[in-house]
């Protein structure tokens, strides 16, 4: 079900490889195992990330397999010698599955064609981070039982914020999902982006409050400051998409976030049982346990 | 029919007929035939009935396959195809545009993997008809604009 032998982009996914990818997980998420035993697991990060890469590390370690890594600042260096793509037919030369992040747009696409072994995109520029909408989608799948019928509101930066188009894109593939939008007047979900969201239901909310009535989930995304020319319009939008604990107090809701936060949601909120962004991010290792399972199972019958 | 040709019949090859005028040169680069040794012969703004004004282009001794022409159709839609034999029109097709195309034109990313040196050619997948959009295998980014970006 899942398209070929790497994990690039979700538009590659079916809904079929998605429920693939969340099953498993479920089935993975407590397993400490020799699994992937004699496997080893290469993560090559040419750009800061803790958490993702802590979060493969892991995935790979509870399944038994080893990990080797370059770390960013060893990646800049060895990037200024060569291009990635001879790093990668290098690498792919004794190691199982590669996992990389890479500042260009595309580099996962590319690395994978030069690559003999499955590669999964950790994040390549601003274009597509799979394994995050997977654990997004898993942590919605979790809760609920599943994404058919979900009402969901995303609010915050709509336009620049990746994470909600890949999002977005994932669940019109399910059947009467409700997709509420809450953003800036300059930070709508892009236009093109709507026309191609098919059998996604699209409503404009127009403040958190009104839109958080009927939802049963509520995604934040973060407003970065950069985005506005005049400060005090900053000041005044990022108050009004501040999460306080009146806002959940007693709904039936589950309010998630990519994180890093910075104030967009009150500490407060953390100990509701509205606030599942961290329980959200620890799903991070059940996703990637299931995708590394998947691909590195697979040659082996 | 007294028609008159605006260039001297070739007696085999592939005549490009209506394409938008002004075009013929990027119907050229695209097909890359100027290093291809064939004599082409370019004759623009030729009053057109059905098109106000078009290019045509001839290719002598070359018979363009549909797979090397349908790529055209990025900058000319609506041209006509025509095979020569013995001075004869003896076959004529439209262009389609193919489902990908491959590097003829440059991302307009910047941060595109195919601008950043790597050994890597863009190519695009057509999501789009009318207008004509293309997305971008590598990064995924969409763009409109074919002929600010042809190679
Ligand atoms: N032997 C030839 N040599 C060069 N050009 C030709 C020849 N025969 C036809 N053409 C050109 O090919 C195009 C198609 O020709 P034809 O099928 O006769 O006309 P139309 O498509 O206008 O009905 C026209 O531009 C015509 O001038
Ligand atoms: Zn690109």
């Amino acid at each position: 079900m899942l398209p070929g032998r790497d994990i690039i982009s979700m538009m590659d996914l079916s809904r079929e490889g998605i429920e693939e990818v969340v099953d498993l997980a479920g089935e993975l998420e407590d397993e400490r195992s020799g699994r992937l035993e004699g496997k080893l697991v290469a993560l090559l990060f040419y750009e800061p990330s803790t958490r993702t890469r802590l979060s493969f590390e892991a995935a790979s370690k509870m399944l038994g397999a080893e990990t080797i890594s370059i770390d960013s600042k060893e990646a800049s260096s060895m990037a200024k010698g060569e291009t990635l793509a001879d790093t990668v037919r290098v690498v792919e030369g004794y190691c199982d599955l590669i996992v990389l992040r890479h500042p260009a747009e595309g580099s996962a696409r590319m690395a994978a064609e030069f690559s003999g072994v499955p590669l999964i995109n950790a994040g390549d520029g601003s274009n597509e981070h799979p394994t995050q909408t997977l654990l997004d989608l898993y942590t919605i799948w979790k809760w609920r039982g599943g994404l058919d019928g979900l009402t969901v509101t995303v609010a915050g930066d709509l336009r620049y914020g990746r994470t909600v188009h890949s999002l977005a894109r994932a669940l019109a593939l399910f059947e009467d999902v409700t997709l509420t939008t809450v953003s800036p007047d300059n930070l709508r979900l892009p236009e093109d982006l709507v026309g191609q969201l098919d059998g996604l239901e699209v409503r404009e909310g127009d403040d958190l409050e009104g839109a958080v009535e009927s939802a049963e989930v509520l995604y934040l995304t973060r407003i970065q400051r950069e985005r506005f020319a005049d400060p005090e319009e900053y000041r005044k939008v990022a108050g009004s998409y501040r999460v306080m604990p009146e806002l959940l107090e007693g709904r039936d809701l589950v309010l998630m976030h990519p994180l890093p936060r910075v104030d967009e949601i009150s500490p407060e909120v953390d100990d509701m049982p509205q606030g599942r962004y961290f329980e959200q991010s620890a799903n991070g290792v059940a996703v990637r346990k299931a995708l590394l399972s998947l691909l590195l199972e697979d040659g082996d019958g | 029919m007294g028609r008159e040709l605006k260039v001297s019949s070739i007696e085999r090859g592939t005549v490009i007929d209506h394409i938008r005028a002004g075009n013929a040169l990027k119907v050229v680069r695209i097909l890359g035939i100027e290093g291809s040794g064939a004599t082409v012969s370019i004759v623009m703004n030729v009053s057109s009935g059905t098109m106000g004004r078009k290019d045509i282009l001839k290719v002598e001794d070359r018979t363009l396959s549909r797979e090397e022409v349908d790529k055209i159709a990025l900058v000319a839609p609506g041209a006509t195809i025509n095979i020569i034999e013995d001075f004869e029109v003896v076959e004529k097709h439209g262009v389609e545009l193919p489902g990908e195309i491959g590097t003829i034109l440059g991302c307009p990313n910047e941060g595109c993997v195919t601008n950043s040196g790597e050994p890597v050619s863009p190519r695009f997948t057509v999501v789009g008809r009318e207008p004509v959009r293309l997305r971008c295998v590598y990064c995924e980014e969409e763009t409109e604009d074919v002929e600010e970006n042809l190679l």
